[in-house]
C-alpha cells in the first residue's frame, strides 16, 4: 500500500460528509473512486494532499498514512510535492508552456537540469510531440485536451508519488478523454494514481481497483473487474446498473 | 422616454467634447517650444514657460507614487488573500469612506502632518497629499483584480507544493498584474490634476525647486495662480498649461486601456 485511509470522517462546519472510511491505495496501481455526485469522492480525494484546508471550516478525523508516515504530522509543502494533483478542468497558470511545466521544479528549487525535466515530464504527459515547437507559446493556446495533459506533465514534473485526479476528464470531448484514459494506464509504472470519476465506463476502463461511495460512506471496495461484474452490495448493482444517480 | 435618454446621454458626451474644444482654441495658440522650456517670466513682462511646473508636476507624481503604490499594492493582497471577512470589511469601508473625502481635507492633514512641523511647504509635503489620495483608489481596484484570478490557478500551484506567499507572488499578482497597473496608472491620472491638496502642502514656486524640500510648482497649481492673475498673457497660458495637463491625463487613460485588452488573458472559471 502507497497510502492508507483509516476510520475518515470528515467536516465542513457540523455537516459530516465523510463517515468512517477505510482505505487503501495499492502502489503502481489505479485507484477510482466512483459514486452520485455529493457523495464525497472528491472530498475524500483532496484530503489525500491536504487541499480540504484550503476551505474555510472544514475538519478531518482519523489517519491518512503515506509510506508509513501521517500525513497529517508532515510539512504541507512536501506533502504536496509527493502527492501530486490533477483537478475537473484544465487551470495552467498564464505562462507559456515551458514555463508551466518548469514550475514546480522552480519552487522547489530543484538541482535538475530544468530543460530536460520539462521535456521528460511532456514526454510522459504524451504531449511533447504537440508541443516542442511552442514550448516558449502561451499555455492558453492549447486545445482543452492538450491543456489538461500540460497539468499532468505539470503535476509529473516534480515527480510524485502518488497523482490525484479530480474527474480529469468531465470537461473534455471523447477523444481527448480517450488520450487522457490511454496517458493513465502507462503512467501506472512512474507513480501510483488515484482517480475520482462519475462515469462508470471510465472507471471499468483505467482503474485496478474500484471504490464505491454513497452519502459519505464507503459501500464496497474491490479489484475493479470483480466490482463491477459481482458487485457485493445490493447498493452497488443498483448504481453501476443505472438504477440511480 | 427615448429622447429624454438620448439627451441627457448626449450631454454627458458633449461636456468631455465642449470642455476639449474649448481648451484647444484658447490653449492650442499659446503652446509653443517655449512653454515647455522656459521659466515663468516675471511679472509684468509677456511670454516665458512652465517648464517648473511640468517637472514639479512630475516629481509630485512620483513622491505619490512611492507611497500610494505600495501601501495600495499591498494592503490589496492583504484584503484579497489573507483577511478574515469582518476586518476585510472595516477595511474597504475605510477606503471607500477615504476615497470620499474631499482632497482638500486631504490637503488639510498633509499640511498639519508634513507642512507644520518643518514650518515651511515642501514638495515632499506635496507627495504626501498626492500618496494618501491615491492609497484608495490603488488597494480597491487592485483587490478586485487579485479577487478576479480564479481560484483554480491558487489550487493549482498551491497542490504543486507552493506555500501561500510563493502562490501570490508567482501565479496570482502575475495573473493580475496588468489590471493592477491599469489601476495604477487610473490613481496617477486621477491625482495628476488635483490642485486643492497642492495649495498648502507644495504650495508653488516660479523658480525651479531642487530636491525635495522647498515648495515647488505643479500644473494644476499654476493653473489656479494663472487664471486669477489680472494679466492676458497670464490667462493664455493658464489655458496652455490647461491643455497639457488634459492631454496628459488622456494618455495614461488610453495607455491603461491599452495595457488591459492586451497579453494573455486569465480565463474565468
Amino acid at each position: 500500500m502507497r497510502m492508507s485511509i483509516n476510520k475518515l470522517s470528515f467536516f465542513y462546519g457540523s455537516k459530516q460528509v465523510l463517515f468512517d472510511i477505510n482505505l487503501g491505495i495499492a502502489v503502481n496501481k489505479v485507484t477510482a473512486l466512483i459514486g452520485p455526485s455529493g457523495c464525497g469522492k472528491s472530498t475524500l480525494l483532496r484530503t489525500l494532499n491536504r487541499m480540504h484546508e484550503t476551505v474555510r471550516h472544514a475538519r478531518l478525523e482519523g489517519e491518512i498514512v503515506l509510506d508509513g508516515q501521517d500525513i497529517l504530522a508532515q510539512d504541507v509543502t512536501q506533502l504536496r510535492r509527493r502527492v501530486g494533483m490533477v483537478f475537473q478542468r484544465p487551470n495552467p497558470f498564464p505562462k507559456s508552456i515551458f514555463d508551466n511545466v518548469a514550475y514546480g521544479l522552480r519552487i522547489n528549487g530543484t538541482k535538475l537540469p530544468i530543460a530536460e525535466a520539462v521535456e521528460k515530464s511532456l514526454r510522459h504527459a504524451a504531449l511533447w510531440d504537440e508541443v516542442k515547437d511552442q514550448l516558449h507559446k502561451s499555455a492558453y493556446d492549447l486545445s482543452g485536451g492538450q491543456q489538461q495533459r500540460l497539468c499532468i506533465a505539470r503535476a509529473l514534473a516534480v515527480e510524485p508519488e502518488v497523482l490525484l485526479l479530480d474527474e480529469p476528464c468531465s470537461a473534455l470531448d471523447p477523444i481527448s478523454t480517450a488520450k487522457i484514459e490511454e496517458l493513465l494506464v502507462s503512467l501506472k509504472d512512474l507513480c501510483t494514481i488515484a482517480i475520482v470519476t462519475h462515469n462508470m465506463q471510465q472507471a471499468a476502463r483505467v482503474s485496478d481497483f474500484t471504490a464505491f461511495l454513497l452519502t459519505g460512506q464507503l459501500i464496497e471496495f474491490s479489484p475493479t473487474p470483480h466490482l463491477f461484474t459481482t458487485p457485493g452490495d445490493p447498493r452497488t448493482e443498483a448504481y453501476i446498473t443505472g438504477r440511480f444517480g | 422616454m427615448l429622447t429624454l435618454t438620448g439627451i441627457c446621454a448626449v450631454v454627458a458626451v458633449a461636456v468631455l467634447f465642449f470642455i476639449l474644444g474649448y481648451l484647444v482654441y484658447h490653449g492650442g495658440t499659446s503652446i509653443s517650444w517655449n512653454f515647455f522650456t522656459k521659466l515663468p517670466a516675471p511679472v509684468g513682462e509677456t511670454g516665458g514657460g512652465m517648464a517648473n511646473a511640468i517637472v514639479g508636476s512630475a516629481k509630485l507624481l512620483l513622491l505619490a507614487a512611492l507611497i500610494g503604490v505600495p501601501v495600495g499594492f499591498l494592503g490589496a493582497i492583504y484584503l484579497a488573500e489573507f483577511s478574515g471577512t469582518t476586518l476585510a470589511f472595516v477595511v474597504r469601508y475605510a477606503a471607500d469612506l477615504l476615497n470620499g473625502v474631499p482632497s482638500i481635507v486631504i490637503g488639510i492633514f498633509a499640511y498639519s502632518l508634513a507642512v507644520l512641523p518643518f514650518k515651511h511647504f515642501s514638495a515632499l509635503a506635496g507627495g504626501l497629499a498626492l500618496g494618501l489620495m491615491m492609497i484608495p483608489i490603488t488597494l480597491r481596484s487592485t483587490e478586485e483584480f487579485l479577487r478576479a484570478v480564479p481560484r483554480a490557478l491558487r489550487e493549482g500551484a498551491m497542490a504543486l507544493g507552493a506555500s501561500k506567499a510563493r502562490t501570490i507572488a508567482t501565479v496570482i499578482v502575475p495573473a493580475a498584474y496588468r489590471g493592477i497597473l491599469t489601476a495604477v496608472l487610473l490613481a496617477f491620472a486621477r491625482v495628476a490634476g488635483e490642485t486643492a491638496p497642492l495649495l498648502f502642502t507644495a504650495f508653488g514656486n516660479r523658480f525651479w525647486s531642487p530636491g525635495w524640500n522647498q515648495p515647488i510648482a505643479s500644473l494644476p497649481v499654476m493653473i489656479f495662480t494663472y487664471a486669477i492673475a489680472p494679466y492676458e498673457d497670464w490667462h493664455r497660458q493658464a489655458w496652455a498649461a490647461g491643455l497639457v495637463l488634459l492631454g496628459l491625463i488622456l494618455v495614461i487613460n488610453i495607455l491603461a486601456r491599452a495595457i488591459l485588452s492586451r497579453g494573455i488573458a486569465v480565463p474565468r472559471s
